[in-house]
């Protein structure tokens, strides 16, 4: 799938952007293979949509370099940089038809008549939106014109696609189906791909990496299994969804686990980690859907495995899944996310939970 | 039904009305009063003849103010938007603090009194105004340069009665552009120049196209700039109008005048907004 040639094709090194006090982005380095789709993941004001500008070339840099193919590209002009960006409104041509649109980059690149419009043609076509080259962006509703502003990006035959949140302004169902749209096309002509968002799902679900960003400052890089799994911090944990917290204090390493102390006391299995000294403070990360959980009464003890107890408070059916918050012992909330059992668990009904130690990891607080 | 229709009417009533009464009814009063005869000892008559219009097309001389006046209108609305364009894309592009207080300042004279400042350029043009004061004072020249009272001064009092209105109806047009269609257009390859042909500028019309009918339609109904900084060959419609109604108290020939003067304007903003105008702009830009 994903082309192993240059390790870095798009480099970020040592980034830094200031606006006046303000630190959008601070010592970022990241590293984008050729062919593949990197997300860059962050609540808003994070820093992504000025990573993105920075290598467009939109804004400039207050410190640090950036490399495209090994070319140093600080000083190349925007208008010399062979990018195909997609605007968060889509910023197409309100006076000009889709054929203008979208040979637009054609026409600044002294492509020849023929060719521009077999290129347009063929562009309209991979969008699959073939037959309106003659009318106004206006003229076509939300979804459409995202696939436009796709087809203006990719007929150049761009370096590098930069997406700025391009699916934030559908609404959910068409979401869904441009998102694997996307995907598919990205794969099909392998252009490589730089995709802000704010939406972890899209993230995770698209990228073959995925760099979470918080304050300008890069948290973690990784496959989407590796920033989901193995968050590397209680912030990746907490933006990438779903997690629960637990407090501890870490003790021994035992048979291929960690022996720690909840705050009742309580010893707890986690996953083994080097990073952590005995008596050091940390914390328990596990996902909603990891928890098992069921009826008091049908508690049995497992060889190996950890478990708590606690009463349903809240309850709430999401399609197949059912998600319940549940008031355990010392009062603190635990956040489940549960296939619909046969039996449902009602409020109030008194439960027992069971944590694998494999799911449990250690992160440090 | 029905009554869907006629709800916005019904809002719009009390405007209606107010527009009715300021515009529609003395308008009417004019065009009927063009009518009239005026009688050889200055009495007006009811009438309904076509006498007064007769006699503005009997010689070149009235409808040829007519074609002057259309001239320096044109001449007008072509200097507003070559001096305006420019400072309103300055206010556009500029990130200055200072940015309000110089917007404040293109709107400072509609402030202080259009004859004051008509006026105050005989100050700064005439014989001992200020411009022939410092060149006479530093040896450039022996003798007053005239500068007033030929169709440059007139010119100048208009640019700075109607400029306001051409930079303001620009600069609102340019600041309704999205910035993003700019980078989006450097970034298909675009210099900072070809961006301004290609997005700027276009996306500017209709600002630019409702500020020259501005500038046009005031300039055609206007009379201090040529009465007070023209000579005599500069004198517009308008100065005849004025002249007709309060030195001859001729008012039917005043009121034909103004009949004709409206119906040529009207006609040429008509033509206008049908080829090029406001309306047309708009649909092309797909609103
Ligand atoms: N042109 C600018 N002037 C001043 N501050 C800016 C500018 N652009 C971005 N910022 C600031 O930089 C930070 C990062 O912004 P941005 O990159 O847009 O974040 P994101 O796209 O992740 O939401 C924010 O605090 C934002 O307010
Ligand atoms: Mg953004």
């Amino acid at each position: 799938m994903t082309k192993e040639k240059d390790p870095a094709f798009v480099k970020y090194r040592r980034i830094v952007k200031r606006f006046g006090n303000v630190i959008a982005v601070d010592d970022v380095d990241i590293d984008i293979p050729e062919g593949s789709l990197v997300s860059l993941l962050g609540p808003s004001g994070c820093g992504k949509t000025t990573l993105l500008r920075m290598l467009a070339g939109l804004e400039t840099p207050t410190e640090g370099d950036i490399f495209i193919n090994g070319k140093r590209i600080n000083d190349v002009p925007i208008h010399k940089r062979n990018l195909g960006m997609i605007f968060q409104n889509y910023a197409l041509f309100p006076h000009k038809t889709i054929f203008d649109n979208v040979a637009f980059g054609l026409k600044y690149r002294g492509v020849s008549k023929e060719e521009m419009q077999e290129r347009v043609y063929k562009a309209l076509e991979l969008v699959r939106l073939p037959g309106v080259e003659n009318r106004k962006p206006s003229q076509l509703s939300g979804g459409q014109q995202q696939r436009i502003a796709l087809a203006r990006a990719i007929v150049i035959e761009p370096d590098v696609l930069l997406m700025d949140e391009p699916l934030s302004a559908l609404d959910e169902n068409l979401r869904e189906a441009m998102r694997r749209e996307l995907n598919n096309l990205q794969q099909e002509i392998g252009v490589t791909t730089i995709f802000v968002t704010h939406d972890q799902r899209e993230a995770l679900s698209m990228s073959d990496k995925v760099i979470v960003l918080k304050d300008g400052i890069k948290q973690q890089e990784g496959t989407p299994a590796e920033v989901y799994n193995h968050s590397a911090n209680h912030f990746v944990a907490d933006f990438l969804g779903h997690p629960n917290f637990l407090p501890v204090i870490v003790g021994e390493e035992q048979d291929d686990h960690m022996v720690v102390q909840l705050e009742n006391g309580k010893t707890f299995l986690a996953t083994p980690s080097t990073q952590f000294k005995r008596g050091e403070k940390a914390e328990i990360v596990v996902r909603a859907q990891k928890l098992k959980m069921a009826p008091r009464a049908e508690f049995h003890e497992d060889e190996g495995m950890n478990y708590l107890f606690g009463k349903v408070k809240d309850r709430s059916y999401m399609g197949g899944e059912v998600s319940y918050y549940v008031e355990l012992e010392d009062m603190s909330t635990l956040h489940i996310i549960s296939f619909v059992r046969r039996i449902p668990l009602e409020r109030n009904d008194e439960v027992f939970i069971k944590l694998n130690p494999a799911d449990c990891r250690l992160i440090k607080v | 039904m029905k009554q869907k229709t006629l709800r916005p009417w019904l809002l719009l009533s009390p405007s209606l009305t107010a527009v009715l009464l300021i515009l529609v009814v003395p308008v009417c009063f004019v065009v009927v009063y063009s009518f009239w005869l005026r009688s050889p000892i200055g009495q007006d008559i009811p009438a309904f003849q076509f006498g007064n219009y007769g006699k503005f097309f009997a010689d070149f001389f009235y409808p040829s103010l007519l074609i002057r006046t259309i001239r320096v209108a044109l001449e007008t609305v072509l200097l507003c938007l070559v001096m305006g364009y420019i400072p309103a894309y300055f206010f556009y592009k500029t990130e200055s603090r200072f940015k309000p207080i110089l917007m404040i300042l293109v709107m400072l004279p509609f402030w202080i009194s259009f004859i004051i400042r008509t006026l105050s350029w005989i100050n700064i043009l005439g014989d001992s105004g200020l411009i022939n004061h410092v060149l006479l004072s530093i040896g450039l020249i022996d003798s007053p340069l005239s500068m007033l009272y030929n169709e440059g001064a007139v010119l100048m009092g208009l640019l700075q009665y109607l400029l306001p209105f051409m930079i303001l109806n620009i600069y609102v047009s340019l600041d309704g552009i999205d910035k993003s269609l700019i980078e989006a257009a450097k970034n298909l390859g675009c210099t900072e120049w070809q961006a301004f042909k290609e997005i700027t500028l276009p996306l500017s019309l209709p600002g630019v196209s409702a500020g020259c009918l501005l500038v046009f339609v005031l300039t055609c109904g206007t009379y201090l700039p040529p009465m007070i900084l023209g000579g005599p060959g500069n004198d517009m419609i308008a100065n005849l109008v004025f002249k007709r109604i309060i030195t001859t108290l001729d008012w039917p020939f005043g009121c034909a005048i103004s009949t004709i003067l409206l119906a040529l304007v009207g006609l040429i903003v008509f033509t206008y907004n049908k080829y090029m105008g406001i309306n047309q702009v708009f649909k092309s830009l797909g609103g």
